[in-house]
């Protein structure tokens, strides 16, 4: 067997292995899950009527804001699972199984693919979630087929990129407190964004934080695809942001895997 | 690719390994025939636990010409990783699957054949008396299930050497006989066992070699039976009914420790019939009356911690 193919067979079973810890203890997915579906139903609900008035287009009020913030809550999701895939990573680095796929003439880089696929499975299931709930309170988009899959190919991009990243904080992390520690300021990057209002109605230095930040040009990107916004460079700064992330959280949890000590 | 039957299992020449300024090895050479088993003891913090991940790819050395089933472990680890097998004091069990889920996961990292790597899991279960619970997560088994187990996922890629660390440190006497047993059927199967361990019985039970290692360093190697010859640790011990008897027989006798609490005086003995009558002859002859005579033939504890001693004293 090839080293290619023996890799993607190993890293088939890894997945296979992921995918069976998750069905078999589903409250943490459904946790990584409620979250963003609480906001989302928080901010709709709750402050959606006001805020609605307020984007300044439109006719306003709550039907206008499902529209705006939903692509704010998707992002939101995928943070969120990210999070919960630094706490597997970590859980999984302190059982004793690592060190024996180690000392296993295995592909190498399986262990932590088999985190990744299996994190993506994580994201597609809750951003799906995520749509539907959306969907079933008052989203509506204007999106073709073209654009839903320019849209999922973004996110995909954008998950890729965080999920390395977690996978590597995972890896970094000495305790599991930390690993859930050291992911949490993504979960709160939409709301310092695009996410929830317009940045133009932030102060100055907030603003501008919000502007140049990774999560801003994605959302933007998605809203434009989903509901016929201006795009603009926002394509190109998702693209950059995610291809940016992705390498940086896959070098640095391949030094981090192939550490000794 | 099986290895030349004359050739060491395990070949280790010049291992060192320090973490910062701290000697953690410090020039270890050790040889390790095939089919045999290879038992290295030393206390906690001697570096056995050191030894056995370097052996097994997990950490690199800093120095040394090692050679594990024949292949050079920093020129070919993947061909070392698949000739070997490792058990450590800490489960390596994924505590999340089943039992019968960790061992067919093992069958696909071996890249078995699905068919083969089920019929291999279901005789590995029924091996090591897991059948019953092969079907519940192995969060839910104690710590002698966990091991068993542990020791099937090793055997089922068939290893030609297994590093077993510490295998029965915290399991009940009756699990570690078990595990005792099982050792033993590997060696007659062929395998080749590097066994390390803090239990001195366990060492003497098991191994056709033994290795003492203190602080980073081999102080002794050889059979359990050459290791014993190399301390004089027999001795006689001897309890008497009052302090006036112990005076006597400490002056008719060249006792080498005597203690006035409990009564008892230790003469040195080499375990054979005839000295032990020349003794009772030259207490009868002194009319000492004895109140109990024990009988103490040399033992690995003794090697050992004559070995560790003489160390100690030199560093004062």
């Amino acid at each position: 067997m090839s080293t290619m193919s023996l890799a993607l067979r190993d890293s088939t079973t890894m997945v296979r292995r992921r995918i069976k810890h998750m069905r078999r203890y589903p409250s943490l997915t459904l946790q990584l899950v409620g979250l963003p579906v609480v906001f989302l139903l928080l901010f709709v609900y709750v402050f959606g009527g006001t805020l609605g008035n307020g984007l300044g287009s439109g006719p306003g009020g709550r039907s206008e804001y499902v529209a705006y913030v939903t692509p704010g809550i998707i992002l939101m999701a995928m943070a969120t699972v990210a999070m919960g895939t630094a706490v597997s990573v970590s859980m999984d680095m302190m059982e004793g199984i690592v060190a024996r796929f180690k000392t296993m003439a295995i592909a190498r880089v399986s262990v932590l693919t088999g985190h990744v696929v299996a994190a993506m499975l994580q994201t597609f299931f809750a951003v799906v979630v995520v749509v539907a709930v959306a969907f079933a309170i008052g989203f509506r988009s204007d999106a073709n087929v073209v654009e839903w899959f320019a849209a999922a190919g973004v996110l995909a991009m954008f998950a890729f990129a965080l999920t390395w990243l977690t996978v590597a904080m995972g890896l970094a992390a000495k305790t599991i407190d930390s690993a859930s520690n050291m992911p949490q300021p993504l979960v709160f990057l939409p709301l310092l964004g695009s996410g929830f209002v317009p940045t133009d109605s932030m102060p100055a230095g907030l603003r501008w934080f919000a502007d140049y930040q990774p999560f801003t040009p994605v959302i933007e990107t998605l809203r434009g695809l989903l509901l016929g916004t201006g795009i603009g460079a926002n394509g190109i700064g998702a693209v950059a942001w995610s291809a940016g992330i992705a390498l940086i959280g896959y070098l640095w949890a391949r030094k981090l895997y192939n550490r000794q000590a | 690719m099986t290895a030349n039957i004359n050739q060491p299992a395990i070949a280790v020449r010049g291992l060192r390994k320090q973490y910062g300024d701290k000697v953690v090895l410090d020039g270890i050479d050790l040889s390790v025939a095939q089919g045999k088993i290879f038992s290295l003891l030393g206390p906690n913090g001697a570096g056995k636990t050191t030894i056995v991940r370097i052996l097994s790819t997990l950490i690199r050395a800093d120095a040394g010409d090692i050679r594990v089933a024949g292949h050079d472990l920093v020129r070919e680890p993947d061909a070392v990783r698949a000739a070997i097998g490792v058990t450590g004091q800490f489960s390596a069990v994924d505590k999340l699957l089943t039992g019968e889920e960790n061992l067919l996961l093992m069958a696909d990292l071996h890249h078995l054949d699905r068919r083969v790597g089920r019929r291999r899991a279901a005789e590995l279960l029924e091996r090591f008396d897991l059948v019953e619970a092969g079907g519940k997560p192995a969060s839910t088994y104690s710590g002698g299930m966990q091991r068993r187990l542990d020791l099937a996922m090793t055997l089922l890629g068939s290893p030609q050497v297994i590093f077993l660390d510490e295998p029965t440190t915290g399991l009940d006497p009756r699990s570690r006989r078990d595990v005792w047993q099982l050792i033993r059927e590997l060696v007659a199967g062929g395998v080749t066992i590097f066994l390390t361990t803090q239990y001195l019985d366990e060492a003497d039970h098991l191994a056709d070699r033994i290795a003492l290692l203190d602080q980073g360093r081999l102080v002794a190697e050889g059979t359990p039976e050459e290791l014993k010859r190399q301390i004089p640790g027999g001795h006689v011990n001897l309890r008497f009914t009052d302090a006036a008897e112990l005076d006597l027989a400490a002056r008719t006798l060249a006792a080498t420790s005597r203690d006035d609490e409990a009564l008892v005086l230790q003469v040195p003995h080499d375990g054979g019939v005839h000295s032990l009558r020349a003794l009772l002859a030259r207490l009868d002859d002194a009319s000492i009356e004895v109140e109990e005579l024990t009988l103490h033939t040399p033992d690995l504890d003794d090697v050992f911690l004559a070995l560790t001693e003489k160390k100690m004293e030199a560093v004062r």
